[in-house]
Formats: C-alpha cells, sequence, structure tokens
C-alpha cells in the first residue's frame, strides 16, 4: 500500500492571530473555513483583512466555505523549511469552489498523485489549544 | 534637456567586497565598510564628496562614521527601488551625489533551516513549512501546467547561470562546472519542480554603488553609465499570502507577470524596446524566474518561454546572454538584498567593457531586475552607454 501524506506534529511554527483574523481561526476549532464577504459590494476576501478587497470597505461578513475546491498549483518539498517539518510534504494553493485561494498542505494523499485539477475538501488538525490548522485531502 | 529626468542621473562607481558561503572574521558592518572602501577607490572619490547615502538602516551610522552629514539618506535595505530613489534625489536636487552600500555576514548561522530571510513568519503560511523556494515553486508548477514548460527547460537555464558563475573568478562557485542540464536534473530535489541546482545559493558578501549627476561624472575617471530607465511592480508583501498566478488587480495584469508595468515603463523612459537590450543581468533566484522574464519583459510571447530560452540564445554569444556573473546560484547570494544591487553592479561592469569573463562585445544596453513572481515584485531597470 502506498504511504499517505500525513499532517505535521506538534512543534512547528504555529499561527499567530490578529485581531482581524482571529474568527478565522476560531472557525477551525469549530471545523468550519470561514471567509469574510463584504456586504457593500458582495466580493469575498481572503485571507482575512480589515477590509475588502474590491472596494475596500470595512464592511465585512464572516460566512462559511464548503471546503471543497481544487489544486490550482502544488509542490512537493523534500528540503524541509526547519527541523520541526516532517518531508516529504505538500503545499497546494486551492481554489475553493465559492472562487477563493488558500494555501494549506495536501493530506492523506499518495506523494504523486497531486496534479493540477485535483478535487480536494478540507480536514481539520489541532496542533495545539489556540490552534486547529485547515489541511486539505483528495475528495474520497 | 534630458528626455527623462533619470538620464540626468550616471552610476560612475561600483564595486563588489570579498563573497564567500561564510566570510570569516566579518560581520554586516565590517564588510560593507570593505565594499565602500572599494567603491570610493574605483571613482577617486573620498567621503566628502558623497552628500546622500542609501545603505538600509546602516545610512545613518554610515553618514556618521564617514562624517559626510548633513546627508540626504534612505532606510530601505537597497535594492534597484533604492537606486531609482537615489536617482530621483539627486535629478531633483536634493543631493548630487549618493553612496548606495549593503553587506551581510554572519546573519544566516542555523543551517539546519533555510536561510532567516527566505522564511518570514505570517500566520497564513507559517505552519505550512513555506520558504522561498516552495514559493517560487507554486509560480513555476502553475506555468507548466499552463504551457507544458519542462524541467529540462529549467534546467538549461540553471546551467547557462552556473556556467558563467563557474567561470568568473569572483564567484563564490568558480570552478565548480562545468554544468550541462543532466547535472542539474540529477541534482537532489528541493521544491518540485526545483532541483539543488536550480535555486539560488546563500553565502556572504557586500557591495557598493556611487551615482552622481551627468555633469560630474564627466570630471571622474571611471566610464559613465546612464539609467535610461527603471520602475518597480508590487502585488504584495513576500512571503505572506499564496504566491498566485493569476492574483491580479484592476486592470488585470497578474502576478505571474510582475514586472511587465514596470519593464513597459520602463523602455518608454528609454525609448528602447527588448531587442535593443544587449545583455540581460536577470534576477535568478529560482531557474523558472528567468523564462517568466522573458515572457514578462515581452522579449517573447506568453507560454514561449521555456522554448525561446533553449538553443543557446542565453549563452555566452547568444542574442541575450543571461546573469553573466553567475548570479544568486553561482555569483554570490548575500542575504536579503546585497544580490539585488549586484544585478546592477554587473550590468554597469558590462557596459564599462570591463567584465573579465562573458563580457558582451561592445554592450550598450542592459537590462538588470530583482524580485520574481515567488515574492510578488519585480523591479526593472535599463542602463546605458548612452542617453536618448
Amino acid at each position: 500500500m502506498t504511504e499517505l501524506l500525513q499532517p505535521q506534529s506538534p512543534g512547528i511554527p504555529l499561527p499567530v492571530p490578529t485581531l482581524y483574523s482571529q474568527p478565522y481561526w476560531d472557525g477551525c476549532k469549530v471545523g468550519e473555513l470561514r471567509y469574510q464577504r463584504c456586504r457593500d459590494c458582495g466580493a469575498i476576501t481572503m485571507d482575512p483583512a480589515p477590509a475588502c478587497s474590491a472596494c475596500f470597505s470595512t464592511n465585512l461578513d464572516w460566512e462559511v466555505s464548503t471546503g471543497q475546491g481544487e489544486v490550482y498549483s502544488w509542490t512537493t518539498v523534500w528540503r524541509p523549511q526547519t527541523p520541526a517539518f516532517t518531508v516529504p510534504y505538500v503545499a497546494v494553493i486551492v481554489t475553493l469552489d465559492e472562487g477563493f485561494w488558500l494555501l494549506a498542505n495536501l493530506i492523506n494523499c499518495p506523494v504523486d498523485a497531486v496534479h493540477v485539477g485535483m478535487r480536494v475538501k478540507t480536514t481539520f488538525v489541532e496542533l495545539s489549544e489556540e490552534i486547529t490548522l485547515p489541511y486539505f485531502e483528495p475528495v474520497a | 534637456m534630458a528626455k527623462h529626468p533619470f538620464h540626468d542621473v550616471a552610476i560612475v562607481g561600483i564595486a563588489n567586497s570579498e563573497q564567500a558561503r561564510i566570510l570569516e572574521g566579518h560581520d554586516s558592518t565590517t564588510i560593507t565598510f570593505q565594499a565602500v572602501h572599494r567603491v570610493l577607490a574605483d571613482t577617486g572619490l573620498s567621503p566628502s564628496d558623497i552628500d546622500g547615502v542609501a545603505a538600509g538602516p546602516f545610512s545613518g551610522p554610515l553618514t556618521y562614521y564617514m562624517r559626510n552629514g548633513p546627508s540626504w539618506r534612505h532606510y530601505m535595505a537597497p535594492s534597484i527601488p533604492t537606486i531609482l530613489d537615489a536617482a530621483s534625489a539627486i535629478a531633483t536636487g536634493q543631493c548630487h551625489t549618493v553612496l548606495v552600500a549593503h553587506g551581510s555576514a554572519g546573519v544566516y548561522t542555523e543551517r539546519a533551516s533555510t536561510a532567516p530571510w527566505t522564511r518570514p513568519a505570517h500566520e497564513f503560511v507559517v505552519a505550512y513549512g513555506m520558504f522561498t523556494a516552495a514559493e517560487f515553486a507554486l509560480i513555476a508548477q502553475r506555468h507548466m501546467h499552463m504551457h507544458g514548460t519542462t524541467p529540462e527547460q529549467l534546467a538549461t537555464v540553471a546551467a547557462t547561470i552556473r556556467n558563467n558563475g563557474h567561470a568568473h573568478p569572483e564567484a563564490v562557485y568558480h570552478g565548480r562546472g562545468p554544468f550541462t542540464p543532466d547535472d542539474i536534473l540529477a541534482s537532489r530535489m528541493v521544491a518540485d519542480p526545483f532541483h539543488l541546482l536550480d535555486c539560488a545559493m546563500t553565502s556572504e558578501g557586500a557591495c557598493a554603488l556611487i551615482l552622481t549627476t551627468r555633469e560630474r561624472a564627466q570630471d571622474l575617471p571611471t566610464k559613465p553609465v546612464y539609467i535610461l530607465g527603471g520602475a518597480c511592480d508590487s502585488f504584495g508583501p513576500s512571503y505572506q499570502h499564496p504566491p498566485a498566478w493569476d492574483l491580479a488587480g484592476p486592470d488585470g495584469q497578474n502576478n505571474g507577470y510582475t514586472g511587465r508595468w514596470a519593464a513597459q515603463k520602463s523602455f518608454a523612459m528609454a525609448e528602447l524596446g527588448p531587442t535593443d537590450v544587449d545583455v540581460c543581468e536577470f534576477y535568478d533566484p529560482f531557474s523558472f524566474e528567468i523564462i517568466r522574464q522573458f515572457e514578462a519583459y515581452g522579449f517573447c510571447e506568453e507560454g514561449e518561454g521555456g522554448e525561446f530560452i533553449m538553443d543557446g540564445r542565453i549563452g555566452p554569444g547568444g542574442q541575450y546572454p543571461v546573469t553573466t556573473d553567475g548570479g544568486t546560484m553561482s555569483f554570490s547570494h548575500g542575504g536579503a538584498a546585497v544580490q539585488q544591487l549586484q544585478r546592477v553592479i554587473r550590468g554597469v561592469e558590462q557596459l564599462r567593457g570591463t567584465c573579465v569573463t562573458s563580457q558582451v562585445p561592445d554592450a550598450q544596453v542592459a537590462m538588470c531586475s530583482n524580485g520574481g513572481a515567488g515574492a510578488l515584485f519585480t523591479d526593472v531597470m535599463l542602463l546605458g552607454t548612452d542617453t536618448p
């Protein structure tokens, strides 16, 4: 059986949320991939920001993504950023079905199976009390 | 009357310090001083002739040590935007002679990790093991998917640039080659599609330049090299957000072709086009970036860069020789910014006609660049032996 890519273990550097990104990380803890939508123009903003990336309005709401999308680009990393990371790991930019990009790692997938256009969905892994990370895995 | 204010400014001094993987007995300050002494010797100027200093956070200290105040100063780690700001300060009469200097030594010590400047912490990338090679790989993979660009084409770029450094006696990797594309493909994978030899190295070193007015340049011993044009593209901070090829603003120009806007403005200032360029001192953090820049700047059509760089076109004696000192892959990569200034220094050397190796015969116009799509910015400069 082919080995599947695994999530990283605790000990990797973790995100430090900001005032405007905290709802995103709170969502991850309850298994929701949250994104911002502008109440004025309807555009999506991602990564979380203090203002709409289309009209610069601060009138933003949080919505919950289906978590489904397709791989836009990928790279398999064999030289770790720091020794805290286990290789190989695969970084992907995914185009979510709502139309925004998210960068994360791909897991539960053979290392040589990743390709542009691959259908994936979010899966969440708790790495500390404060931080649960979104990863992507292939849609079965 | 100059057709563009930049044309009244000349680069009259250039210098590299010694460059090495590790410079024993040096820190960033001492190695910067070595480059400053060398650039003053190159021009025959003394500190009292300098009335502007652009050395990043070191600008203030350098002005104090040289006792050349009052002095114009610039606090951003110097690269092409800094040179353009210095040229603007001279052209607008804020000062007349600017020293640009930068050095780095003793910064990269934790060798089990990638260099610190390759992995700034940001909440949306920090936990995913991102660093420069992975960021630029996401750009390259997208292009390979869209256009069928091949690992062999990437390897051809890397072999060409590394062979330039192999020949250059002052390159950190002098004598390490020669390399064939197969040698590049046989090196270990770092971040697919980049093998180790598709990537920039890390090293230590410093460099410096002096800019002055066209008028003052005529009294100096060096052959003046003029700024024909220059501009800067940015799509955001480096290494914090997904480096998507299609990230774009309202006019549709995308991050995949970052540098196009800057190149178009630069060519317009210079009243030139790509076919007028004699030597391409392009920034080479990763092999694919050279292919991308030929497309971005309009040397070839979108998607054709992989074919364009084949058959010797970018090598010695080719139509567009690239990165002729060996660049960041083989000459030096001193940190976050030193190697960016070195692209301009090499462009000046080419136009002075003083390159010890890989001199392009009778080079009149050089195009220099910094950055890359994986870093969400590209800066461009055109240098010339004369102005329009």
